[in-house]
């Protein structure tokens, strides 16, 4: 620790180099922060303990469809409150850049999801009406759509009588409180039975079901009762949470972990070059300096672990300030997702790859100024040769 | 009297490039402890290269380099570091104080190489200021002191680990004539009051009247050492 003060008025020495350093280093780390958050939120535990609302969807691929008739069968699963159905519609109003998540629901939808706030006659009203459609109230806003609008939206996987044009009403649009989950406000929802009759292509089947609990306690033995119904069938399911169910539908379109892994390795190399150069800059500055602590009679170690330490504690500073600024910004970052990506904070494994990170990439850029200044001939050194 | 610093045959050459240069060509000398040494001669004399080879900042090419009864030419940079730091004490022309550090911190810097506390490491740098007269510019920075106070400051971090020997690199080279007297006086002092062995290289011959004896060197031999070459 006696050499902190050292290394730390090394450092500062040319302030304004080392705050643009810092910043990128800075800049570097909050990319990082905030990537690997969505990344680890994406690869974490599907354990459905605790949880009082699972999603049962196909094992295989939730692009596989599952059976309507497994609906009553899993109703009667003991511990299984209510199950509603659902399938993914994939289309679009307008212009396909007019894209937000829209499905078809089976009756008691808002059952399942009393966070969402819909005046009961529009419930009545969109169970009753087979072409009905209810909306979030952000979706509403930003179309401008009031209650009785006729919505074309455009099937992208399902036409309807060889047409991409479904004509939908709406009846309904619901709230969401939680500030948290107010991107959950941008999709639709519509009748299932109005999907299922009027698409071209399947019958009778669902994309997912709902399954509301009497007890979150009992969440491990049901879900296995439930998926043990259609074991060694061709329909297997995989009963999980819904923000396990979310990341997989994402999966589907990007590997995220892959996606992070090569934005990342991008990033940190341009850094490793940046800083690299700006470390070997300082040192070649202060050749004659470390010259005088060598003739003081620093070691050439000693004078190696100054350099390197110099440069380990510029990325700490940097990557824990980028870093402490991801956290700031992660729970927008989760509202903005829509209930996809659920962080409340940086999680401890983001924390610990990145200071992993901050040690080699301090190492890798100090390493070879450090060797430098430990083989310095004094004698040169102090003559400038 | 005995010798602080002996030297048998001291040589030391060069390579540079194809070309190898004959520093200094089998020196002999001892100088007593006690003793004030101006090395005095032209430029290329080999001045600085003899200092340095007494200082340990060097090795020799051959011969021996006795300081305080260890041969240090056969140390190797490691163990020439922790003598160093020990025994002997370093000015130079240009001060080569830390720009980023306080005189204070300056004159600490060999201190962190000891086992001595923080407050203990304060409390010997205050002393060693107050030693060079400097008790109240502790808080200052290199760039805001004058280049004598700077040299004092470098003279402070030369005696806060009290050294036995002193070696000083043209200490006055860089400084007006009155300042110079100031820091050569200073130097007098911590020779007759502190017992410090003083080696200083220099041009300037009135900055060698300063000195106990002077030692003459031209082409790398010694021409002239009143009561020291050795015998």
């Amino acid at each position: 620790m006696k050499y902190f003060e050292l290394i730390w008025t090394a450092l500062f020495r040319s302030r304004t180099r080392t705050l643009l350093t810092l910043l990128s280093v800075a800049a570097a780390f909050l990319l990082f922060g905030l990537l690997d958050s969505v990344r680890v939120a994406f690869n974490s535990s599907t354990n459905v303990a605790g949880y009082d609302r699972l999603i049962t969807s196909s094992k295989l691929s939730i692009t596989q469809m599952l059976p309507y008739s497994l609906t009553p069968k899993v109703e009667a699963v003991p511990g299984v409150r209510k199950a509603v159905y659902a399938a993914w519609f994939g289309g679009y109003y307008r212009d396909p850049k007019d894209f937000f998540p829209n499905f078809s629901v089976g009756p008691g939808f808002f059952d399942v999801y009393p966070e969402y706030q819909i005046p009961k006659t529009q419930v009545t009203a969109f169970e009753n009406t087979r072409t009905g459609a209810v909306v979030g109230e952000a979706l509403a806003k930003k179309y401008g759509w009031k209650i009785g609008d006729n919505i074309p939206m455009q099937a992208t996987i399902f036409p309807t009588g060889g047409s991409n044009t479904w004509q939908m009403t709406l009846v309904g649009i619901f709230k969401v409180t939680d500030a948290k989950r107010e991107g959950e406000e941008k999709q639709l929802v519509f009748n299932w039975k109005y999907f299922d009759e009027a698409n071209d292509f399947v019958k009778s089947r669902v994309g997912w079901y709902i399954v509301k609990l009497d007890d979150a306690g009992d969440a491990t033995q049901v879900a296995r009762a439930i998926d043990a119904i259609s074991e060694n069938s061709d329909h297997e399911t995989k009963t999980q949470t819904e923000q396990a169910f979310n990341q997989a539908f994402i999966k589907q379109f990007a590997d995220i972990g892959l996606i992070v892994t090569a934005i990342m390795a991008a990033v940190f190399f341009t850094l490793v070059l940046l800083t690299g150069n700006t470390v070997s800059q300082s040192m070649r500055e202060r050749i004659p300096e470390l010259a005088v602590l060598k003739t003081l009679g620093f070691s050439n170690r000693a004078v190696l672990w100054l350099v390197l330490g110099e440069a380990v504690l510029l990325l700490f500073l940097g990557g824990a300030l980028g870093i402490g600024l991801a956290q700031v910004m992660i729970p927008s970052i989760s509202a903005a997702s829509g209930g996809i990506v659920s962080l409340p904070s940086i999680p401890p494994e983001t924390w610990a790859v990145g200071f992993a990170l901050m040690l080699a990439i301090g190492i890798a850029v100090g390493i070879l100024p450090a060797l430098r200044a430990m083989r310095l001939n004094i004698v040169d050194a102090l003559a400038n040769r | 009297m005995t010798a602080l610093v002996s030297l048998r045959g001291l040589t030391k050459s060069y390579t540079r490039g194809p070309e190898t240069i004959q520093v200094l060509h089998g020196i002999d000398l001892d100088i007593e402890q006690g003793d004030f040494v101006a090395l005095m001669g032209p430029s290329g004399s080999g001045k600085t290269t003899l200092l340095n080879l007494i200082g340990g900042l060097d090795s020799p090419t051959s011969g021996e380099v006795e300081v305080g009864g260890q041969r240090i030419d056969q140390m190797n940079s490691g163990q020439l570091a922790h003598w160093r730091s020990n025994h002997v004490g370093f000015v130079f022309q240009f001060y080569n104080l830390l720009p980023v550090l306080t005189a204070q911190k300056n004159v600490e810097l060999p201190l962190l190489l000891t086992n001595l506390s923080a407050a203990q490491r304060k409390r010997n740098a205050e002393i060693a200021l107050e030693l060079v007269g400097l008790k109240d510019r502790g808080k200052h920075k290199p760039k805001e002191l004058s280049g004598g106070q700077e040299q004092r400051v470098a003279i402070a971090r030369a005696i806060v680990s009290d050294p036995q020997l002193l070696v000083c690199d043209e200490p006055t080279g860089d400084l007006d004539r009155k300042t110079a007297d100031e820091i050569l006086t200073l130097l007098q002092r911590l020779n007759r009051d502190q017992g410090k062995t003083i080696i200083m290289v220099t041009h300037d011959p009135k900055a060698a009247d300063f000195a106990t004896h002077t030692v003459h060197l031209d082409k790398g031999d010694v021409v002239d050492a009143p009561a020291l070459a050795a015998h």
